[in-house]
């Protein structure tokens, strides 16, 4: 029996004033079909508050220039802002330093930018990379990519019945030959909480550095660079009250200092002749050309906000709200949760029998539901659960136990059409 | 006509008995259509006695528009020949695209129930499906898809 970590602290149950929260979504209020929007497609991309709204706007109205160039006031200004919200990140995540922090487009862009600044220098032909079974495919193609053009080869966590990794076949993958370790910290089409502090420990007593996917674990844990003592970590801005186009890699600057840059141009430079080149000091040296600003500042604004409420609260609301909609839905006859780990963000994949998830997707929407059907950009994991496509309900801390109850009875009645 | 009780009056019954659901020993002509938004994919099966298509049957994993769709589209051109099962894959198409007139003149028959699938987006390549398979199946085009870069609708009689 391997360590799973407490994803969640029990004993911290402070409580949410949800009505208060939800008015801070404009886009809540909305009616669709004629009917309240209940929005439980929170895993693909979360909603924006007011708050992050009116910084952009502020930004846009008093602060906009181009950051690290001009002498003048609003380049000074927003160059200011720009680094302090690499700062909020640095906090946000517990990272040793703000230079550890790179602003990429996105979760998909911060793995592209590992595995091509480190996995295409430091991994060979013959070498090794493990994967697990659960990951999304932009933690996948990417290094399928690497291994045809290195010859290395990519090897794979199992998963058991329930959505979780098999721990102990992780730890007999590993030999002489392995590079690399991507894992994701939760799984997007699952919700399973993968053991990733444990896993990263048993990669580094064998020197073997680890990426984490965290894209659908910052925006409902509370993620601590330094106790998790990952290599990299990647998420985006999205699905985490912020604006689209921004995210995150953080990388140990050990790490980050040997490796070569992703994309050349403005901003990653020191000096440019036409003999020879001397890039920028980290993280600047993987920011090439000019960053979104406002949408970096809209992350640090968004970063606020969830820091405001707390990311313990919001972790142990969400799991409240996953347990009543567990409940809730269990009963409901043909229907099969897909992804039962004992360790779960709030997260409700299901399918039910004789009735295809686009269907559910298509009526539940005449309801004003909005919930993601399909394969979730993780189709081994749905060949190894034997599932074609799944519905996916995913929550966030500003959705209600009466939206849970509202999306179960129309879910009844879009089922009730097909008896 | 509303997205529920399109389900609810038409849909429903075909994806519930579908209509020459199975597959053909030796069939002259057959395709198999992908979607690969959605994993689905879908087995056309028929039988042209000389330009008459006497013999038709599909099989797949699909959700309920598209096997409704397949289903009340092999009714349909059972017995008709391959030049007016064209006219009906063009025509039907345009229909769910929005681009073509219900009211106006056209061959559709009860086939306008799917009419209404141009109002949902993300579903108009589900009912389209079919549709394209057949034309591929006619055409001698084993394997189509709703994302192929040719799209099969122009592809080239008898190009494999």
């Amino acid at each position: 029996m391997k360590l799973i970590e407490p994803a969640l602290e029990p004993q911290f149950t402070s409580m949410l004033d949800v009505e208060r929260i939800r008015a801070d979504f404009p886009i809540l209020g909305l009616q669709v079909e004629g009917k309240p929007l209940v929005y439980l497609d929170n895993a693909a991309s979360s909603q924006m508050p007011r708050q992050v709204m009116d910084r952009l706007v502020r930004y846009q109205t008093t602060q906009h220039a181009n950051v690290n160039r001009g002498v003048h006031y609003l380049s000074e200004t927003a160059t200011a802002e720009y680094e302090q919200s690499r700062r909020k990140v640095q906090h946000f995540i517990n990272a040793r330093e703000d230079r550890e922090v790179i602003f990429t487009s996105g979760t998909t862009d911060s793995i592209n930018l590992v595995m091509h600044g480190y996995g295409r220098k430091f991994i060979g032909p013959g070498d090794e990379i493990i994967l697990t079974t659960l990951e999304h495919h932009s933690n996948i193609v990417p290094w399928q990519m690497l291994a045809e053009e290195k010859g290395a080869k990519i090897r794979v966590v199992p998963i058991n019945d329930a959505g979780e990794l098999h721990i102990d076949e992780y730890e007999r993958l590993f030999n002489e030959r392995t590079k690399f370790v991507g894992v994701m910290h939760v799984s997007n089409a699952l919700g399973t909480i993968n053991p990733i502090k444990h896993m990263i420990a048993v990669a580094h007593q064998r020197g073997v550095p680890v990426l984490v996917d965290g894209a659908q674990a910052a925006p409902h844990l509370t993620v601590d660079m330094q106790d998790l003592d990952c290599d990299f970590y990647a998420f985006s801005a999205h699905k985490l009250c912020g604006p689209t186009g921004i995210g995150v890699l953080y990388g140990k600057a050990e790490f980050l200092e040997r490796m070569q840059p992703y994309k050349g141009g403005g901003d990653m430079i020191l000096s440019v002749t036409f003999e020879k080149t001397v890039y920028n000091s980290i993280p600047h040296k993987f920011e090439a050309g000019t960053p979104p600003i406002a949408a970096a500042i809209g992350l640090g604004a968004a970063i606020d906000y969830l820091s405001g409420i707390g990311m313990s609260a919001i972790a142990s609301y969400e799991h409240r709200l996953l347990e009543y909609a567990t409940e809730q839905i269990r009963d409901i006859p043909g229907l099969r949760i897909i992804g039962t780990a004992a360790q779960k963000t709030a997260v409700l994949s299901f399918e039910v029998e004789g009735v295809h998830p686009h269907d559910i997707g298509t009526l539940l929407n005449q309801e004003g539901v909005a919930v993601r059907t399909g394969h979730h950009c993780a189709q081994p994991v749905m060949l190894r659960l034997k599932v074609p496509a799944t519905t996916r309900a995913s929550f966030a801390f500003y959705n209600t136990m009466a939206e849970v109850d509202a999306f179960i009875t129309s879910l009844r009645a879009v089922l009730e059409i097909f008896r | 006509m509303n997205t529920k009780s399109l389900y609810q009056e038409v849909i429903l019954d075909h994806n519930r008995k579908p209509r020459n659901y199975g597959v053909l020993e030796k069939p002259s002509h057959q395709a198999v259509g992908h979607n690969p938004l959605c994993g689905d994919h879908l087995d056309i099966a028929l039988d042209l006695e000389g330009e008459r298509i006497d013999r038709i049957a599909f099989k797949g994993e699909s959700c309920a528009i598209c096997k409704a769709s397949a289903s009340m589209m092999t009714t349909v051109v059972k017995g008709k020949t391959r030049a007016d099962a064209e006219t009906l894959i063009e025509e039907f198409r345009d229909m769910a695209m929005g681009k073509l007139d219900v009211e106006g003149p056209h061959h559709l028959g009860r086939l306008t129930v799917f009419a209404g699938v141009r109002d949902l987006p993300t579903r108009v390549k589900c009912a389209i499906l079919p549709w394209h398979t057949l034309h591929a199946a006619l055409n001698s085009v084993t394997t189509t898809s709703t994302e192929a870069e040719d799209d099969p609708m122009h592809a080239a009689i008898g190009d494999a």
